[in-house]
């Protein structure tokens, strides 16, 4: 159904008028042109689209908008402030935490949404919650010693 | 003079001629008739600009896929240049501003170009100071130069390589200007920031699919259930009601639409019914299909007579490898924009080879070449599946470009993965033979090695064995196979022939080893001459803590040698659990040494070398591309399952310091030896020999219950 959907989308008000059944990833990518979320698989499989809705992870090839009316939205252009880079974002890069960063967007959304919830979390729930992000260049190591590092880096782990 | 005969001279100077070899196979394999080849320049300028603002601008056609090539060769470019790192921005991939490339593949970005840029940035540098001194007026010999400033210390007078230049091309050329010396290096061989991370991390960074050209459609296209299908009849009412644009140009259906998600959701309202091929091979029948209809194998090496050593061996060991098609799966599917305008096409497409891209689709388009540009962003994952080996390699560019032209308007195509899985280039299945014979002193002394259809690169073994012969049926690319002997197509995959090469090799020499009643390592060092190789065996062995022992010991560790091309040698140790109830096996430790001569980027090759360790558990363990009638079955991460973050072991590396030896590249070579690796400690954990990849629990269970049975 069309309908105009109204959500906080990295801090600020924003309002689509959509068919409500499409997912938010596509409306993230083509109607809003965030690209930083990315398309992977189209099945909630990879990860590659994650983003945060009310500080969970979701897959954003998987919801459709009709879900987020009303919520906080934040996508990796959000994460950052005022030029910025958010402490995991700083750990990825220090870490050379990625290679292709195809998958770098979504992994950083996972590693956020876990460090909201466990700020201090043990190497076995890093690999446990990022499980189901999937990195073809195989960078994980250096993902799980961004996320601990990132973790360590801050009072309460993520802000 | 071209690049190969420039690297030819070099690597015979080096009194290296292997290189030559190694690197003639890798360009006959992939590359186009040597007619259509053009070269790369010899001008410097093709290579470097140097701004009015100082910043300088490295230009190469080759592309950025994740293996740090734009970092890895500012630093070549800068230490040469004596710029700082900082200050040099990378344009890859760009068929208008780069010159021409013969496509990003074979870790051969840092092999050829580090020595390309380095001699652009030395020749410039060169010129530059002469410029300095006219303008100076000073003698070359008394100038100094750090960071783009050349300066006068007796008249206390500089000026800056930006002032020379302002922005234009450097016209002055100079001729045998030597390279820096591995001692006078400011950056080579020192660990710099990663290139465009920032950019990723952000969300910043632009690949193929987030190009936006104002008034783009985005393309479905309607795909046959199965290879070999025809269309028989296709209605698309339902999806031209649905609001989307309904295109049929030279056999292709599509529908597009300004939304993705819209354009996706008419393509299913097409209603469209195919005639299904006559049943082909299978997933079960293929190795006997290779082997039937392989082209006739030819002689890659001989030495003595494998039938003599033969007579003087106390066992014969005799075993058939198998391995299946595996996919590249990158996460970013294969994609492309084409705009045409004004009679002219700019097409951005995530592809390792955009000089070949825009010939075929010169051809395919019936415009000269000069009307396309092809831009290539940083691509989101390549391993091989990204390369062009047939004539419609990038079949996604030759897809955007014919929509575009037909509908007037540019025109996006990205697969989703369905569509990944179903067109990819796949490593080939493929079969190999090793006969070899043992004396009853432990040594080999026959050695018949016959590999079908994965390629002959690799296949030599580099063990000294007085008799061996070893042959090769078939090679990693569509046109080295006749019609019909892989039913889909083919194409390199990280380490091609190499991975199968060497799980079959290192395989082998521990069935020979556990024969002999002899230590993994110190067997394989009673077979080793080569100095490189037995350096990093033994420091392997000191890294990895290994207890010399003969297999099986229980303990579930694991060692396989590699050599790359013959120019990189690598050796890899593993620790595996294996669960004998589930067949699971867990790698829980590697630790990889290589030596891939001059190392330019440190931290950049020890995350090769972790990628290629993580990505090569994957066709190790569970990667196998399941098909029948022409179906692809596993079209999807459930069904095709690839490393994890909780398969990942404990991985450590070292680089053998050899800055003598010309670089090598490590993209490819450290997933070649993880079938073998963690094929031998799964024999050293519970006693069997496993002779297929991947090793799944299922094969794995099926080798215990046989065991114990």
């Amino acid at each position: 159904m069309q309908r105009t959907i109204s959500f906080t989308l990295n801090g600020k008000p924003e309002r689509v008028t959509v068919d409500d059944e499409r997912m938010l990833l596509w409306v993230l990518r083509g109607d809003l042109g965030l690209t930083g979320t990315k398309f992977g698989c189209g099945e909630a499989v990879c990860g590659a689209c994650t983003v945060i809705v009310d500080k969970e992870p979701v897959r954003s090839c998987s919801v459709p908008v009709k879900d987020i009316a009303g919520k906080q939205v934040l996508t990796i252009e959000g994460l950052g402030h005022d030029g910025k880079l958010h402490p995991i974002q700083e750990a990825f890069v220090k870490h050379h935490a990625l290679q292709c960063g195809y998958c770098t967007p979504g992994m950083i959304l996972s590693a956020y949404a876990l460090l909201l919830k466990t700020p201090r979390p043990t190497e076995a729930e890093i690999v446990r919650h990022m499980d189901d992000n999937l990195c073809r260049c195989g960078s994980y190591p250096r993902i799980v010693a961004a996320i601990g590092e990132a973790a360590a880096g801050t009072k309460s782990g993520a802000r | 003079m071209r690049l190969d005969d420039l690297n030819r001279r070099d690597f015979m100077a080096a009194g290296t001629g292997l290189f030559v070899f190694a690197r003639a196979e890798w360009l006959d394999a992939q590359q186009p008739p040597a007619a259509r080849r053009p070269s790369y320049p010899t001008d410097f300028n093709a290579f470097l600009r140097i701004g009015g603002d100082g910043r300088v601008t490295g230009l190469v056609g080759k592309v950025e896929m994740g293996q740090g090539e734009m970092t890895a060769l500012a630093q070549c470019l800068a230490d040469e240049l004596d710029v700082p790192y900082d200050s040099v921005d990378m344009v890859m991939g760009d068929t208008e501003l780069c010159p021409w490339d013969s496509g990003t593949g074979g870790s051969t970005c840092i092999q050829l170009f580090s020595l390309v840029l380095r001699r652009a940035g030395a020749e410039a540098r060169a010129v530059l100071l002469q410029m300095a001194a006219e303008q100076l007026q000073a003698p070359v010999e008394r100038l100094k130069v750090a960071a783009g400033v050349v300066s006068d210390p007796a008249q206390d007078k500089r000026i800056t390589y930006a002032e020379m230049v302002q922005g234009k091309r450097i016209e002055r050329h100079l001729g045998n200007v030597p390279l820096k010396s591995p001692a006078e290096f400011r950056l080579i061989g020192r660990s710099q920031p990663w290139k465009g991370a920032v950019e990723m991390v952000t969300g910043k960074t632009k690949y193929t699919g987030d190009i936006s050209v104002p008034g783009m459609l985005c393309a479905r296209i309607l795909r046959p259930p199965v290879h070999g299908a025809t269309l028989r009849e296709v209605d698309t009412t339902a999806a031209e009601k649905a609001g989307a644009q309904v295109v049929r140009t030279d056999g292709l259906i599509a529908v597009l639409h300004e939304r993705r998600d819209v354009a996706d959701a008419a393509l299913g309202l097409v209603k469209a019914r195919f005639d299904r091929p006559a049943a082909g091979p299978d997933d079960r029948t293929i190795f006997d299909h290779l082997l039937k209809n392989a082209p006739p194998a030819t002689l890659l090496g001989e030495k003595g007579d494998p039938a003599d050593g033969e007579k003087q061996a106390a066992h014969i060991v005799e075993e058939t490898y198998l391995n299946s098609y595996v996919a590249h799966a990158p996460i970013e599917t294969h994609s492309a924009v084409a705009a045409f305008e004004d009679g002219k096409f700019t097409v951005w497409v995530s592809t390792q080879w955009p000089f070949q891209v825009k010939q075929q689709l010169a051809d395919a388009l019936g415009v000269s070449p000069e009307s396309i540009r092809v831009i290539t962003p940083v691509v989101g994952g390549g391993f091989g599946g990204k390369s062009v080996t047939s004539p419609t390699g990038a079949q996604q560019a030759h897809e955007a470009a014919r929509l575009a032209r037909a509908t007037g308007k540019p025109v996006q195509v990205v697969w989703d993965r369905g569509e990944e899985f179903f067109y990819n280039n796949f490593r080939p299945a493929a079969v190999v033979k090793v006969r070899a014979g043992l004396s009853g002193a432990g040594k080999i002394v026959s050695w018949v090695y016959q590999v079908c259809a994965a390629g002959p690169r690799d296949a030599i073994s580099v063990y000294d064995i007085p008799n061996q012969r070893t042959t090769s049926a078939g090679n990693y690319t569509d046109s080295s196979h006749p019609p019909g002997m892989h039913p889909f197509r083919v194409g390199p995959w990280r380490g091609p022939a190499a991975n199968t090469n060497t799980f079959a090799r290192e395989s082998h020499l521990d069935i020979l080893a556990a024969k002999a009643g002899v230590d993994p390592v110190e067997f394989r060092l009673n077979h080793l001459t080569d100095a490189r190789l037995r350096r990093a065996l033994e420091t392997a062995s000191e890294k990895f803590g290994w207890k010399p022992a003969k297999a099986p010991t229980g303990r579930g560790v694991g060692i396989a040698c590699g050599t790359y091309k013959n120019e990189s040698r690598m050796v890899t140790m593993a620790e595996v659990a294996v669960d004998k109830r589930t067949g699971h096996v867990q790698v829980k430790r590697v630790v990889c040494v290589m030596d891939q001569g001059l190392t330019v980027n440190p931290e950049g090759s020890q995350i090769q070398l972790e990628g290629g360790i993580v990505m090569g558990m994957g066709y190790s363990l569970t990667e196998e591309i399941r098909f029948q009638g022409g179906d692809i079955l596993n079209r999807d991460f459930d069904t095709y399952p690839i490393p994890r973050f909780s398969w990942t072991p404990r991985i450590e590396t070292f680089l053998i310091d050899n800055p003598a030896t010309p670089s090598a590249g490590c993209g490819e070579p450290p997933a070649i030896t993880m079938g073998a690796v963690i094929a031998n400690a799964i024999f050293d954990a519970v006693g069997i020999r496993l002779l297929q990849l991947p090793m799944t629990p299922e094969r794995v269970r099926a080798a215990i219950q046989n065991l114990q049975g």
